[in-house]
C-alpha cells in the first residue's frame, strides 16, 4: 500500500537542471531502502518556482524541497521517507516573517504561493500529466460530460460570456463573444484552433500548461467544438517545446483510447478529434491569420482582416482560435459556474492571469494571480524583489509587442484596461523585470532587433519601417544621434503602427514608444550629453583610472586583452608605485580592468 | 467513454490514489518512525494504518504520516492522532493487530481506544 508520494517536477526548467536523474536516483534509493511498496515517485508539471529548481514535493506532509541534487536523494530517502525526519536544509519555507521558521510550512503560507490563486495551473505540479486517470481524479473531463449531457451549445456560450473570460494571448477579446460570432455561421466543416505558438522572449506560461496539464486543453477544445459546432481541432505548437509536444500527444492518444475524443463522445452523438501541428518557430505565426496559413501548409504570413476567422478561417471555414491559457480556464468555468469566475479580478478583467517572471528578480518562475493584483505585490512579494540590493527601474510586459511600466507606476493594478491606459499591454504574460543597470534605449533596441528578425516581410511598413527604427536606435546608442532623430523615431513609430497589416507590425514600435514616454530623458542623455546613464551602451562609455587612488599593482594592465593600459611616471602621495592610465583609442570597453581593480580606482561613465 | 457513469467510476477508483497529495487537516495519524520506533516495529504499524484507512474509505479525511523520535523510546511504537479542535490522543506500544480497532473505533467512530493509551503522555 502506498503511503507517500514523491512528486518531482518534470517541467522544462527543472528538467534542464537535472530532475530526470533525480527521479532515477529516487527510484534506486527507494528500492535500496525497501520502500518500493510504500512510496511512489510521480513526475509532474511545473510548480512555478523555477529559480529554486529542481523541486521535489513529498506528500502527505507536503514538504517542499528546493534545489535538490542527486547527492541529496539518499538523505531524503533514509531520513524523511524512512524515518519521517524532514531534511531541513533543503526545505523552502520562506514565510516572509522575520522569525526564523523551522521545518515544514504549508505552501499556502510561503511568500511565493500565498497571494497566488491557481486556477489555470491548478493541476500543474499535482498530477502526473502523462496519466489520464489522475486528471480524471481531479474532476477532469467532468466539464465535458456536463456540457455534452446537460447543456446546449447556446448554454455553453452563455456561461463563457457571463464569466467575463477574455483572451489570454494578449488581445483580451471576450472569449464568449468570439464563440458566439462563430457558432451561427453555416458551413460543412468548422474548426477549433489552439494557439500554442508562444513566441515572446521570456514567456513560458503556455508551455507549462501543456507540460503540466495537457488534458485540460484537450477537454476545453472539445467543449469549444461542441459550442460552435466544429468536429475538428488543431493545436499549433512550437517545435522548440519537445516535452510539451510529447505530453500533448500522449494526452490526445489517451483521450482517444478512452473515447473522450472521436465518435459519439459520452453517447451524445457529438464527434470531435484533435491534431497537433508543429510550428518552425517563426514569431509571426503567433498572429492568428498567419498561424492558420501555416497550418494549411503555406508560408506563415498574415492575411488581411476582414474576413475574420469567425467567418473565414482555417481552410476558409469558420474557426475559433484561442490561446492555451484561455482554454485552460474553460473546464473550470463550466464546473464552478460563471459567477465563481467573475468573482475574481477587476470589473472588466475577470479571473486570474499567469505571468512568467524573469529578468532581475529573485524568484524567477511562473505565478498565477487574480487580475488586479498590483505590480508591487508581484515583484516585491511573490517575486522576492530585486537581487543584489539594486533598485527597481521598470518592468516590460507583453514582450516585443508591449511596453514598460516605470517605477512610479508600480502600484498599478494589473489588468487589461489599466495596462492599455498607460501605453502598455497585458500581452501573453511575460514579465521582465529591469533594475537600475538597464539602459532603456538599449532595451528598446533589443526588442527591435527581435522584430526586425521576425518580421515576415509581407507588408512594407513592418519590413522596412522596423529596420529604419533599429537604424535610428543604433545611431542614438552609438552617440551619433541628434534631437531630430528622436522626433523622427517617434513619428516613424506611429506610421508603422497605423499602416502595418498584422499585429506584429502594429505593436512592434511599442517598446520604443513606451520608453520614449517614460524615459525620454535617457534618450536625450544619449544624444545631447553623449552619455548612457545606466552605463550600458559601449560607444558612450569611457573607462578612466583615478591616478591618486591607483596603487600601481598593474593587475589592470596584465588583464587588458588589447594592451590599452600603460604605466605612467606619476606616483601618488602615500603610494610606492607609479599609477596606470588607459588609452581611450585602444580601449574596447570590455570592463575587465574595472573588475580586476582591487582599490576601485577605475570608473566608467 | 460512453457514459458519465464510466467517468465517475474511474474518478472514484483514482481518487484514493491522489487524495494523499491534497492533504487534509481533519484527522492526522502520525507514527513515530525514528530508529527506536522502527526497531520496536513501527513500520508494520504504519503500513497497517495506510492500508486500513484506505479500506475503510477514510482516505479523504485522514492523513497518515510519520515523524521522528517522540522521546519516549520505551513506549514505541507510538502513534499520535491529531484532530482539529480536540486534544491529541497518544497510543503506545502499538502493533499491527491493534490498528484495526483504532481505525474502526477512533477514526471511524470518533471514540479513542482508551486501553491502548495507558501512559499519560501530554
Amino acid at each position: 500500500m502506498i503511503r507517500a508520494h514523491v512528486l518531482i517536477c518534470g517541467g522544462t526548467g527543472c528538467t534542464s537542471s537535472g530532475s530526470v536523474s533525480i527521479q532515477q536516483a529516487f527510484a534506486d534509493n527507494i528500492k535500496a531502502n525497501g520502500l518500493e511498496d510504500e512510496v511512489k515517485v510521480v513526475q509532474t508539471g511545473c510548480f512555478g518556482l523555477c529559480a529554486l529548481g529542481p523541486v521535489v514535493i513529498v506528500h502527505p506532509d507536503g514538504t517542499f524541497y528546493s534545489r535538490v541534487t542527486v547527492d541529496d536523494v539518499a538523505e531524503i530517502c533514509s531520513e524523511h521517507l524512512l524515518k519521517g525526519r524532514v531534511v531541513e536544509r533543503l526545505v523552502y519555507n520562506d514565510t516572509g516573517s522575520d522569525e526564523p521558521v523551522h521545518g515544514n510550512v504549508a505552501l499556502s503560507d510561503t511568500v511565493f504561493y500565498k497571494t497566488q490563486n491557481r486556477v489555470v495551473l491548478r493541476n500543474c505540479g499535482v498530477i502526473n500529466p502523462e496519466n489520464i486517470d489522475e486528471y480524471i481524479a481531479m474532476d477532469g473531463y467532468a466539464a465535458l460530460g456536463k456540457v455534452l449531457t446537460e447543456m446546449t451549445p447556446e448554454d455553453v456560450i452563455k456561461v463563457i460570456t457571463d464569466s467575463g473570460l477574455r483572451g489570454r494571448g494578449g488581445g483580451g477579446f471576450p472569449t464568449g463573444r468570439k464563440w458566439a460570432l462563430t457558432a451561427p455561421n453555416k458551413a460543412d466543416q468548422k474548426y477549433v484552433v489552439c494557439n500554442a505558438d508562444e513566441g515572446d522572449p521570456g514567456a513560458f506560461m503556455d508551455r507549462s500548461v501543456l507540460e503540466g496539464d495537457p488534458h485540460s486543453l484537450v477537454e476545453a477544445m472539445t467543449i469549444a467544438g461542441y459550442a460552435i459546432g466544429a468536429t475538428e481541432g488543431y493545436v499549433y505548437v512550437r517545435a522548440e517545446y519537445p516535452i510539451a509536444v510529447a505530453r500533448l500527444q500522449i494526452a490526445i492518444n489517451q483521450a482517444r483510447e478512452y473515447g473522450l475524443l472521436g465518435k459519439n463522445i459520452f453517447g451524445s452523438g457529438f464527434d470531435f478529434d484533435l491534431f497537433i501541428r508543429l510550428g518552425a518557430g517563426a514569431f509571426v505565426c503567433g498572429e492568428e491569420t498567419a498561424l492558420m496559413t501555416s497550418i494549411e501548409g503555406n508560408r506563415g504570413e498574415p492575411r488581411p482582416r476582414p474576413p475574420y476567422p469567425a467567418v473565414k478561417g482555417l481552410f476558409g471555414k469558420p474557426t475559433v482560435e484561442n490561446n492555451v491559457e484561455t482554454f485552460a480556464n474553460v473546464p473550470q468555468i463550466i464546473l464552478r459556474g460563471a459567477e465563481w469566475f467573475a468573482s475574481m479580478g477587476t470589473e472588466r478583467s475577470k479571473g486570474t492571469k499567469v505571468f512568467a517572471l524573469g529578468g532581475k528578480i529573485k524568484n524567477t518562475g511562473l505565478v498565477e494571480i487574480p487580475m488586479g493584483t498590483t505590480l508591487r505585490e508581484i515583484i516585491d512579494d511573490i517575486g522576492g524583489g530585486i537581487p543584489n540590493g539594486k533598485k527597481f527601474k521598470a518592468a516590460q510586459t507583453g514582450g516585443p509587442s508591449g511596453g514598460c511600466i516605470p517605477a512610479h507606476l508600480i502600484d498599478t493594478p494589473v489588468d487589461y484596461d489599466n495596462l492599455t491606459a498607460i501605453g502598455c499591454m497585458m500581452g501573453s504574460g511575460g514579465l521582465i523585470v529591469m533594475d537600475e543597470d538597464t539602459c532603456m534605449v538599449d532595451m528598446a533596441k533589443f526588442f527591435l532587433e527581435f522584430t526586425v528578425d521576425e518580421s515576415c516581410g509581407k507588408c512594407t511598413p513592418c519590413r522596412v519601417g522596423t529596420k529604419r527604427l533599429l537604424e535610428k536606435l543604433d545611431k542614438i546608442t552609438s552617440g551619433k544621434g541628434t534631437l531630430e532623430d528622436i522626433d523622427e523615431l517617434e513619428q516613424l513609430c506611429y506610421y508603422i503602427k497605423e499602416n502595418s497589416l498584422c499585429g506584429l507590425g502594429q505593436t512592434a514600435p511599442n517598446p520604443v514608444l513606451s520608453t520614449l514616454k517614460f524615459f525620454r530623458d535617457e534618450y536625450i542623455a544619449h544624444v545631447v550629453d553623449k552619455k548612457c546613464p545606466a552605463g550600458v551602451c559601449k560607444d558612450l562609455l569611457s573607462f578612466t583610472i583615478d591616478k591618486d587612488k591607483c596603487i600601481g599593482c598593474g593587475r589592470c594592465a596584465k588583464n587588458c586583452p588589447v594592451n590599452a593600459i600603460t604605466q605612467t611616471d606619476y606616483v601618488a602621495p602615500g603610494h610606492k608605485l607609479a599609477s596606470y592610465v588607459i588609452d581611450p583609442a585602444k580601449c574596447i570597453k570590455c570592463g575587465v580592468c574595472m573588475a580586476n581593480c582591487k582599490p576601485g580606482a577605475i570608473s566608467k561613465q | 467513454m460512453k457514459s458519465l457513469a464510466e467517468l465517475q467510476a474511474i474518478k472514484e477508483k483514482m481518487q484514493n490514489k491522489v487524495a494523499l497529495r491534497e492533504g487534509t487537516d481533519e484527522k492526522r495519524v502520525v507514527v513515530g518512525m525514528a530508529t527506536c520506533g522502527i526497531a520496536a516495529g513501527a513500520r508494520p504499524v504504519l503500513n497497517a494504518f495506510v492500508e486500513q484507512v484506505n479500506e475503510a474509505g477514510l482516505a479523504a479525511n485522514v492523513t497518515v504520516t510519520q515523524t521522528g523520535c517522540i522521546g519516549l523510546c520505551q513506549y514505541e511504537p507510538i502513534v499520535e492522532v491529531f484532530e482539529a479542535g480536540k486534544e491529541k490522543v497518544t497510543y503506545v506500544k502499538m502493533t499491527a493487530d491493534k490498528v484495526a480497532r483504532v481505525v474502526e473505533e477512533h477514526l471511524k467512530g470518533g471514540k479513542p481506544v482508551a486501553e491502548f493509551t495507558q501512559v499519560d503522555i501530554k
